[in-house]
């Protein structure tokens, strides 16, 4: 049985589980809840659009063009935000392009952080010639105006989601790359990993095993501020009118949109832009407050 | 019977974190002029806690609740903060445990040499510059010119350590405390810095406060010794007296615990549990009277 | 010949060839320059030097972490040098490690029981997770630590505590030979006589060979047979404990035990200078 030990009184730390105190440490942050709810009605509302849009976002009603929000002179109940020159419903449209917004962020940050942390794992572990490789490729494609590639990207797949997504998770790997790849080489000298090594874990097993649980926490701190990019990048891309076809709605398209008639509606331009600047907030505070919350228990 | 140099008298203090656990129970001890008084512990006993009150350099987290710290007479706790920072600044020094995060990395040796001279004694900059050459010339640095001119990095750890020793010794101090400054050290290395530090206590008059884990090394510089275990003093005593006479059951069970390699074939016993269970209860009734008296 | 476990010959390693400011390489640097070592089974052998000397590169090579540039590194008549991994792993069972700092060592993202089972998974000691439940819960008993402790993390435990479960962990494979590099260095006199006794014990039940890489030449004395002494690189002195100790040869050796500060008032002990050779 354990001996009297002269480990300092009160050693065992208090907490049970370290999961259950990051959770907990990341809802206690007002500005993580806010956000986080923010993003799940976002969620909702691409999810279920066809049933929260109050009109169809296609239908157009020139009679009922350029009609204010609510609230202003000249505006008709059934409109909350008001139409565009051709009578569509601006809050409709706001609601429909929230699903190409989503879709965007969730899918192309994702696979950049797929194929980023990849390289950025097998670099920073293997170093060496892989590291070499992998850095060289990510500087050289670092120096290309990430506009332009994006521009090129669609120009030769076409215009649509797909293409959008590619765009995006073609140019950003190279950030996970780089964050991944530092992050592993600190890890990599821990003694943990030479501790595997002797019990005999094969390399692969390791930089799995151990090394990616312990590069997780930057790399999902990481993950939701690409989505708040991704959300611009395809805002960008639709502006000038690389996204989608122009029969779907999208943020940046109906910002493209109501900039030409910025006078006559500023709503339609207003509109998409402060959905935008939300979204994207709300991302960034999601990312820092997950920040936070992984840091402390780390320090333990 | 002269006052002594440094008087710790019934100090006490919590955590302000985890409920409040003390951290000094009713700790007191004092330093002759000219004594090196060793402060003995194991981890965790409060041997830095007491250091830390000393320079007013307490972390957040912790707070004195009882008792005073009086060098040469003046209370240390009472003076006004800027009163004390120049007590402190120009009569106790600090010879620190880890020489490469105490020396600032983007700094040469000598600027931080003479920092201390220039604030405190008003030295010029040329005169500084001179007694700081002297005192790497007192702690046996080869080639004192050229280490003044550089970096941290460019020095091996015990010549950092001599470099800290003379900024010590650099104001003439009455106190200096050592705090640990051989642990991070090879063991030859850490017998000339020993030396070494004994050699211009001597020479200067200093009363040490040195601050270590190791029995040896209490054995061979301190001349008296203060055991701590769990914020309380277990037994304070002339060092000979403490190694070879020791009276409190604790004191006998480390002492028991020390490998040596001038013995063959050691059982090294840990300390009987019963020997922990005696030094707990000890000071949990301490704790109830201390309570009970409010 | 077949008693010894490990049989190293002329161990050279190098630090591959850094490069200079003006971005030539520079030649490898030689850490180790040919070193003899011998462990036979059951014994502990202590290597000793101070920082800088090779002894935490030597016990790597010994293990199979680092592959020398020269020499030869026998297990149990198996030649470890050049072995490929998938090689290596039948014998990485049989050679396991203490680390110094038991925090950086173990996964802080792991649970404790984690830690302890997937190696007898690895190795197929256990054929199941039940299985393996039931050695992790001996040896958790057999090292003294509280089977509640198995659901935590390591950053949740003492430093004692942790020190134990990596001492678990190495002897749960119940392994020929043990390294312990610098295990007790940093731990108090009575925490380090806690871990020191627990070594002892398990390695008397499991007939472990140990080498035990150290800069206090106090605590090699008590736990090892022999002792190899290393400075710069180089063996300096060899020999049973007794005889190194008592009649040291080398003048390095003899300034080492020289400046161990005994728990014992010795007037003399500052000023005084190891003996000289001759």
């Amino acid at each position: 049985m354990a001996e009297a030990s002269l480990d300092a009184p009160g050693a065992i730390a208090g907490s049970r589980h370290a999961g259950r105190n990051r959770i907990r440490a990341l809802l206690a942050q007002p500005k993580v809840v806010f956000a986080g709810g923010f993003i799940l009605i976002l969620i909702v509302l691409a999810v279920f659009a066809p049933l929260i849009a109050p009109r169809d976002p296609l239908e157009q009603d020139l009679l009922a063009g350029t009609l204010p929000p609510m609230g202003f002179t000249g505006a008709e109940p059934g409109f909350l935000f008001g139409t565009d020159d051709l009578g569509r419903d601006v809050l409709s449209r706001l609601i429909f392009g929230t699903r190409i917004a989503l879709i965007v962020a969730f899918v192309a940050s994702a696979l950049a952080a797929l194929l980023g942390t990849l390289l950025g794992l097998l670099a920073g572990y293997f170093r060496g010639a892989t590291d070499a490789t992998v850095s060289r490729l990510v500087e050289i494609w670092m120096a290309f105006p990430p506009v332009l590639l994006s521009i090129l990207v669609v120009a030769i797949m076409g215009a649509g989601v797909g293409s959008v997504i590619a765009a995006i998770a073609i140019i950003d790997w190279t950030r996970f790359a780089r964050v991944v790849r530092a992050e592993t080489m600190a890890q990599a000298q821990a003694d943990y990993v030479v501790a595997a090594r002797v019990l005999g874990f094969g390399r692969l097993a390791i930089l799995f095993r151990e090394v990616l649980p312990n590069v997780a926490p930057v790399l999902l701190v990481l993950l939701t501020l690409e989505m708040g990019i991704a959300v611009i990048v395809e805002a960008i891309l639709s502006f000038v009118g690389l996204s989608v076809s122009s029969d779907t709605p999208t943020w940046g398209g109906m910002i493209a949109q109501g900039r030409q008639i910025i006078h006559q509606a500023w709503w339609v331009f207003a509109a998409p832009l402060a959905a935008l600047f939300a979204t994207v907030l709300a991302f960034n505070q999601v990312g820092d407050g997950l920040r936070r919350a992984l840091d402390p228990v780390m320090q333990r | 019977m002269t006052a002594p140099l440094l008087s710790v008298s019934h100090l006490s203090a919590v955590s302000t974190r985890d409920g409040e656990g003390a951290i000094l129970r009713d700790v007191s001890l004092s330093v002759a002029r000219g004594e090196v008084h060793g402060i003995v512990g194991e981890s965790g006993a409060g041997k830095s806690t007491i250091v830390k009150a000393i320079l007013g350099i307490l972390p957040r987290g912790i707070r004195l609740t009882g008792g005073a710290i009086a060098l040469e007479e003046r209370d240390l706790l009472t003076l006004d903060p800027d009163k004390r920072r120049h007590v402190l600044g120009a009569e106790v020094a600090l010879i620190p445990q880890d020489p490469l995060t105490a020396l600032n990395p983007g700094r040469r040796i000598g600027a931080q040499l003479t920092d201390g001279m220039r604030l405190w004694r008003g030295l010029s900059g040329k005169a500084a510059e001179n007694r700081a050459l002297a005192l790497l010339h007192d702690v046996q640095m080869r080639e004192p010119a050229r280490v003044m001119r550089a970096y941290p990095h460019e020095l091996s750890g015990g010549m950092r350590q001599r470099v800290l020793i003379a900024a010590a010794f650099a104001l003439d101090p009455k106190l200096v405390i050592a705090d640990e400054p051989t642990t991070a050290l090879d063991v030859t290395v850490q017998k000339q810095i020993l030396r070494l530090i004994r050699s211009l206590q001597e020479r200067h008059g200093t009363g040490v406060i040195f601050v270590t884990h190791n029995l040896g090394v209490v054995a061979q510089i301190c001349d008296r010794a203060t055991l701590l275990y769990m914020g309380r003093v277990m037994e304070q005593e002339a060092t000979a007296t403490l190694l070879e006479r020791p009276r409190h059951p604790y004191t006998r069970a480390l002492i028991a615990a020390c490998p040596r390699y001038d013995r063959p074939g050691q059982d090294l016993a840990p300390i009987p549990p019963d020997v922990i269970a005696a030094c707990r209860a000890e000071i949990a009734s301490l704790d109830r009277d201390g309570a009970s008296h409010g | 010949m077949a008693d010894l476990l490990i049989d190293a010959r002329g161990v050279v390693v190098t630090y591959a060839g850094q490069r200079s400011l003006s971005g030539r390489r520079l030649a490898p640097r030689p850490v180790l320059h040919g070193i003899d070592l011998t462990i036979g089974r059951g014994e502990t052998v202590g290597i000793v030097g101070e920082s800088g000397s090779g002894k935490t590169t030597l016990g790597r090579a010994l293990i199979g972490l680092l592959r020398p540039a020269d020499g030869s590194i026998r297990f149990d008549g198996n030649d470890i040098v050049d072995l490929a991994e998938t090689a290596m792993r039948p014998l990485r069972r049989r050679m396991q490690m203490i680390f110094q700092d038991p925090m950086s060592s173990l996964n802080p993202r792991r649970t404790i029981r984690s830690i302890l089972s997937d190696p007898l998974l690895l190795h197929a000691i256990a054929a199941d997770r039940a299985g393996a439940e039931r050695r992790v819960q001996a040896v958790m008993e057999r090292v003294g630590l509280p089977l509640a402790l198995l659901d935590r993390y390591p950053h949740e435990l003492s430093g004692g505590q942790r020190q134990r479960v990596g001492i678990a962990r190495a002897v749960v494979l119940r392994p020929d030979f043990v390294l312990a590099d610098e295990i007790v260095s940093g731990l108090d006199v009575s925490t380090q006589a806690q871990v020191l006794k627990l070594l002892g014990e398990l390695k008397r039940e499991l007939h472990l060979a140990m080498a035990f890489i150290s800069h206090d030449l106090s605590v090699v004395r008590a736990v090892c047979d022999r002792v190899y002494v290393l400075s710069a690189g180089r063996v300096v002195e060899q020999g049973r404990c007794e005889a190194v100790f008592r009649a040291p040869a080398h003048a390095y050796t003899r300034a080492l035990i020289d400046a161990i500060p005994l728990p014992v008032v010795d007037a003399d002990w500052l000023t005084r200078q190891p003996v000289a050779a001759g």
